[in-house]
Order: C-alpha cells, then structure tokens, then sequence
C-alpha cells in the first residue's frame, strides 16, 4: 500500500473574522500520495482553496490533524511551517505573483535564493527550468512582457525550482486559453506520473477534470463524491482532438 | 516526452538544501535595488528628500562648527602648552584680571620653559565719522613667542610694528566696520590715540567686536591702567615635559587660579557658547528637524513601495521564506536610498561650502562631519523603514491568495 505524503484527518476550519464565525469545512478526511494528481473540484465558496491552503500548511484548521510524512505539524511556530514549507512544496497560484520588477530567470532565482543557492549556480538552474517549460526565448523578458500562459509558466518553474515533493496549484488553468491550459495539466500530470511529486489541483475547470488520479467533490464545506480513475488519460490526446 | 525528462535534469541536480543566512549576498539587494528606482517619480523624491534634509543639515552644521571654532580662536592661534586664567574664566573673551606676578610664579615652576603675559580687556574704538564700536584688545610684549597671530601677512614684522609707542594691528575682514582705509591711519581707542601699523589675515571674533592686537604697554595705556595688570600666562613647557604633571605643580603653586591646557580652553570656550547662547541648541534642534523631515519623505516612499510589492512577499512568505529576508529587502532599499540620498547632499554642501569659502563666517565642512552626516542619514533611513517593516510583519500569505 502506498504511504501518504500529506494525510488530513477530522480536518474542520471556520473564520472568526466576521460578527459570527462562518465554518467553512467539516470533518474532511484527504490523503495525498506521491506520483499522483489530486484534484479538488467543487462549487464556488465550497472551501477548495482553504483546504488547499490548509494541506499546504499555508493555514492551520481549527480542528483536526495534518501529518506530513507521518509527522503532526500541528505543534509547529510560523517559521518552521515556512521552514517546511520551503523544504517540500511548490506553489503556484491563480494570479502568479510574480516580481514585475524582476525578469523571468530572476523571479527563478528568488526561490533558489531562498534555498541558499550561490547566484551563479541558480542562473543556470533558472534558466534551465525556463527552457525545459518551453521559455526558453523569453529568459530576460519582465512578466509584463509576457502573456498569462508564459507567466504561469514562469510561475511553474519557479515552483519547481525547489524541486519540491509536493506541488499545489489553485485555479492554475483558468487564465488559460484552452490549449495553454491543456498544456499546463499536461506538464503537472506528468510531474506526477513521471517524478513520483504529489500534485494537487484545485478547480472549476471541467475540460481538465479527466486528467485528475482522483477527483474528490467539495460541497458546502464536506465532502460530497470521491472518485479515482486509475491512471487519468493524457491531456496530449485530448489536444490532438483541439 | 523530453519535456518530461529536461525537468527531471533540471531540478534533481542539486540535493544540498543550506538554507539562506543573513549575511550571504543574496538577490535581496537586487530586489531592492529595482524596487527603489521601478517607479522613477517616487525615486526621484525620495533622493531629492534625503539629499534636501542632508543639504540643511550639513550647511547648519558647517555653521555651529565655524561659530565654535571662531570662539576658539585666539587660543587656537596662540601656540601656548598652557593658559594660567582667574579661577572660574568661562571663555577667553569673557576674561578678568590676575595679578602680573604670576607670570614669575609660573616661571619658577619646574618643567615651564617660558611664561608671557597676555592681556585681553574690552576697549570703545570711535571712528572718524564719530561712531563707537567695541574692540578686544590684546597686549602680548614685543618680543613674545607665544599669542601673536599667526596668520600676518609676509613683509610684516609683528614685533617691529608693535614696538611703536602707539602701533595697533587689525584685521582685514574688519578694517571697513572700523572704518580703517589703510596703513598709518591714525584712531582713537578710550579717547587715547592709536595707529594702525599692520593687518592681519582671517583671524575672526565670534563675539562680533574686533581683535585689536597692540604691545603690553600700548594695551595698558589705552586702558588707562599703571599697575601691572594681566589676564592671562601663556606657558611654553620645556621638552619633554608631561602637561598634567606641570599643571599639578602650578596648581599646587597657584591654588587661586585655574590651569589648563591650550585644548581644554579652547574646549571650554566652545562649550560655553554652545550651551549658554540659544544659537548651539537652535542650530541642533532645527538640524533635528530637517532630519526628521527628511525621515518622514523616505518613511512615506518606502510605504508606498512596500504596498506595491505586498502580493509578492506575500508569495515569498508562502514558497516559504523567511520574515527577515523581506525586512532585508526593505532595509537595503532604505540603505540604497540612504547613500545615494546623501552623497548628493555631501557633495551638494561641498559645493556650496566651496563657493562660500570668502564670506565672513563660511561653514566649516571637514571630512569627519561629511562621514558623520552620511551615516546618520543611512541610520535615519534604516529608522524609516520600520513602518513598512511592521506593515511586513503582519503580512498572511493566505489572504492575498483569495
Ligand atoms: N478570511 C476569510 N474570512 C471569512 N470568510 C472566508 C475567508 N476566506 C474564505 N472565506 C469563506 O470561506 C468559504 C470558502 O472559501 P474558499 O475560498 O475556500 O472557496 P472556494 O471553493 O475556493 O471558492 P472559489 O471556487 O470561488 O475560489 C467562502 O464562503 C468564503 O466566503
Ligand atoms: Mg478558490
């Protein structure tokens, strides 16, 4: 049996910042497993992106238990949840974030920086990881030269820059056209299937749900429809159907 | 799919994970660097702040300097180890009488080479048009070693000149206000005849009433005074000889009046105009308050840009990096701005200061001030970043991501 990399359990959150606190998920069970995409769909407002935020150790639930590797990481201060965050996952969300006053390769070389590595080195690996999504023309270009799909891009690789176990995406096709978007799955699900990452995906997008390992449906904060397919099929079909 | 495989190639080089300490160079300063002049208007402002607020500060400073050294001045010029003064003498030109046999006193001291009087007493100088101003006069001997000015013009002899039963030197800066068109011209001080055989160059009074240099005698008989009358011993010490130890045996000696050396008078001097007159504390206060202004631009600047860029170090918290590299990036950006801010300004004041440089009281602009003030401005502007640092510090990556 596969061991999790991220397990939930009896995870529930709700916001207190309102005159009355808004619960927002209820005793949610996820596991994430490596080499796998997990999608996250659901209506808008059902809590997609809090629980995202919440296996991302972005936000700690009001209740409930998050192990990392078999570990709790509910004890843990802010800094080490960024300590540890730094170490296993990549984010890349919806607006990308990126520095405008810094050039693709730079806005690379942020994360490689946080890592500790020397400047020289992280240009190379920067430049490296652009070209290997496709960017490799527009290296120096600043991100308000480029369209959303090169940005996300950007954002991808520096993602993976990193090269975390774990990468988490909310959203990341809906800038897309749907090509760029197809594009974009194709990339992630091959993160998955061929580098053993765990991927998880947040989204409304259903030209994208087909790819997902398994599907698990929010509504109103639980948990409404887990389904999994064995291996989900290649995005590249479907784009030789575009 | 290569694609795949590149990635792969890419990102699995690497295993060693150090971690980023504070002091490495890191991308930070380019952030910040970038940040600071991305929007060219707000950098423009925030140089032109601190170089203003540098600029005010450096020429007031200039000014206090020079308004201390001038008070200083006849000590400075003196060339003596040692001043013998009344007990309780607050500042050179604020002097009263000893009796003139401390001079002999002083000279049976072991270690005192040469001892010399020196009289400083206020006199009325009246010009020929028949306006009155107050002088300082100063008797040294004629053939005195020490308290002479130094700066007299070449072909001068200061002895020679004094040795005139009624000669009287000036100087130049203030030959118009005593109305003196040239050499020989005859004056009047307390009613009694006086000429004016010399000029010297740039020694300046702070108390605004003219040096007027004249032999012992000359002094006190403009003074109408026949007893042996002095205010001050100038002391020269023998080589060799250690100034504390000389100072006890005179004091030992002398246990009436007050024994110091050339730099603690003249120290003295300063310190009693700077806290008794207003004007230190004015000039330090509005100097206060043009750093404080300059602090407020910078603050403000620094904010707006800090603003800008929340969404991306909120990213950077999220990927997570530690707080202190964002407070890296704003403090560097506030250290950037603080030099580039304030060696305009420097060099803006040396200009000035150089133009300046034949008023009658220019600032005074050495390198240590220039140092000093650069650094307290970088200091100043590291102090304007904690507002943006706060604003940090309370950044949740979550809630930008919404
Ligand atoms: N900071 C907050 N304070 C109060 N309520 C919040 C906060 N953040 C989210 N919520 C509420 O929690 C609920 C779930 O939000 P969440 O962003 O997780 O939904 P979502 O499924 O990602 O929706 P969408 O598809 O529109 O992005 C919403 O009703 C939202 O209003
Ligand atoms: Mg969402």
């Amino acid at each position: 049996m596969k061991r999790a990399v991220i397990s939930a359990s009896g995870v529930s959150h709700s916001f207190d910042t309102g005159p009355t606190p808004v619960t927002v998920l209820r005793d949610i069970d996820v596991e994430v497993y490596a080499g796998e995409l997990l999608m996250l769909v659901g209506p808008s407002g059902s809590g997609k992106t809090t629980l995202l935020h919440i296996l991302g150790r972005l936000l700690s639930p009001s209740s409930g238990v998050v192990m990392l590797y078999g570990k709790n990481t509910q004890a843990l201060g802010e800094e080490e949840l960024a300590a540890l965050r730094l170490k296993y996952f990549g984010f890349i969300f919806q607006a990308y974030n990126l520095f405008p006053v810094l050039t693709a390769t730079e806005n690379v070389m942020v994360m490689l920086d946080l890592l500790g590595v020397s400047r020289q080195i992280a240009r190379e690996r920067a430049r490296e990881l652009l070209k290997s999504v496709g960017l490799g023309q527009r290296l120096d270009s600043f991100p308000s030269q480029l369209s959303s799909g090169q940005r996300q891009r950007v954002a991808i690789a520096r993602a993976l820059a990193g090269d975390p176990k774990i990468l988490m995406a909310d959203e990341p096709t809906a800038a897309l056209d749907a090509e760029s978007g197809l594009r974009a799955i194709e990339l992630l699900q091959m993160l998955a299937h061929q580098q053993e990452r765990a991927v998880v995906i947040v989204t409304h997008d259903p030209r994208i749900l087909q790819f997902g390992d398994r599907v698990i449906h929010l509504e109103d904060g639980q948990i409404a429809e887990r389904l999994a397919t064995p291996r989900g099929p290649s995005p590249l079909h479907a784009m030789g159907a575009l | 799919m290569s694609l795949g495989k590149e990635i792969g190639l890419a990102t699995r080089q690497f295993g060693g994970r150090s971690g980023v300490a504070w002091m490495r160079p890191s991308l930070t300063l380019l952030i910040a660097w970038r940040n600071l002049v991305h929007d060219r208007v707000r950098f423009a402002v925030t140089i032109v702040g601190i170089a203003f607020s540098t600029i005010l500060v450096g020429i007031q400073l200039g000014m206090l300097l020079n308004f201390l050294h001038t008070t200083s001045t006849v000590v400075d010029h003196a060339g003596a180890d040692l001043w013998v003064a009344a007990h309780g003498v607050p500042s050179v030109d604020l002097a009263t009488p000893i009796d003139g046999r401390r001079r002999f006193q002083s000279l049976a001291v072991e270690g005192v080479a040469v001892a010399e009087p020196y009289l400083l007493h206020f006199g009325f100088w009246k010009r020929a048009d028949g306006i009155r101003q107050i002088v300082i006069l100063i008797g040294v001997e004629p053939g005195a070693e020490m308290g002479l000015p130094l700066t007299l013009p070449a072909g001068q002899s200061f002895r020679e000149a004094l040795s005139s039963p009624d000669g009287i030197i000036i100087d130049r800066l203030y030959a118009e206000k005593l109305g003196v068109t040239g050499l020989n011209q005859l004056v009047e001080i307390n009613d009694r005849r006086a000429r004016v055989v010399g000029f010297t160059d740039g020694i300046r009074t702070f108390t605004q009433s003219p040096y007027v240099f004249t032999s012992l005698r000359n002094a006190r008989s403009l003074l109408g005074r026949t007893d042996n009358l002095i205010t001050y011993v100038l002391i020269r010490l023998a080589p060799g000889q250690d100034p504390a130890t000389v100072i006890e045996r005179l004091s030992a000696r002398m246990p009436d009046v007050d024994v110091m050396t050339s730099r603690e008078f003249a120290a003295n001097s300063q310190k009693y105009w700077l806290l008794t007159t207003g004007a230190g504390i004015s000039i330090i206060c509005s100097s206060l308050l043009a750093l404080f202004v300059g602090v407020v631009i910078v603050a403000q600047t620094l904010y707006a840009s800090t603003m800008d860029r929340l969404p991306e170090y909120a990213v950077i918290r999220a990927m997570g990096g530690p707080r202190w590299y964002l407070y890296k990036i704003v403090i560097e950006q506030a250290v950037i701005g603080g030099l580039i801010g304030s060696v305009v300004g420097i060099g803006a004041v040396a200009v000035l200061v150089y133009l300046g440089r034949n008023m009658s009281s220019p600032p005074l602009f050495p390198a240590w001030l220039a140092v000093g003030i650069g650094a307290v401005t970088v200091l100043m502007c590291v102090g304007a970043s904690l507002v943006s640092i706060s604003k940090i510090t309370s950044i949740d990556p979550v809630k930008v991501f919404r």
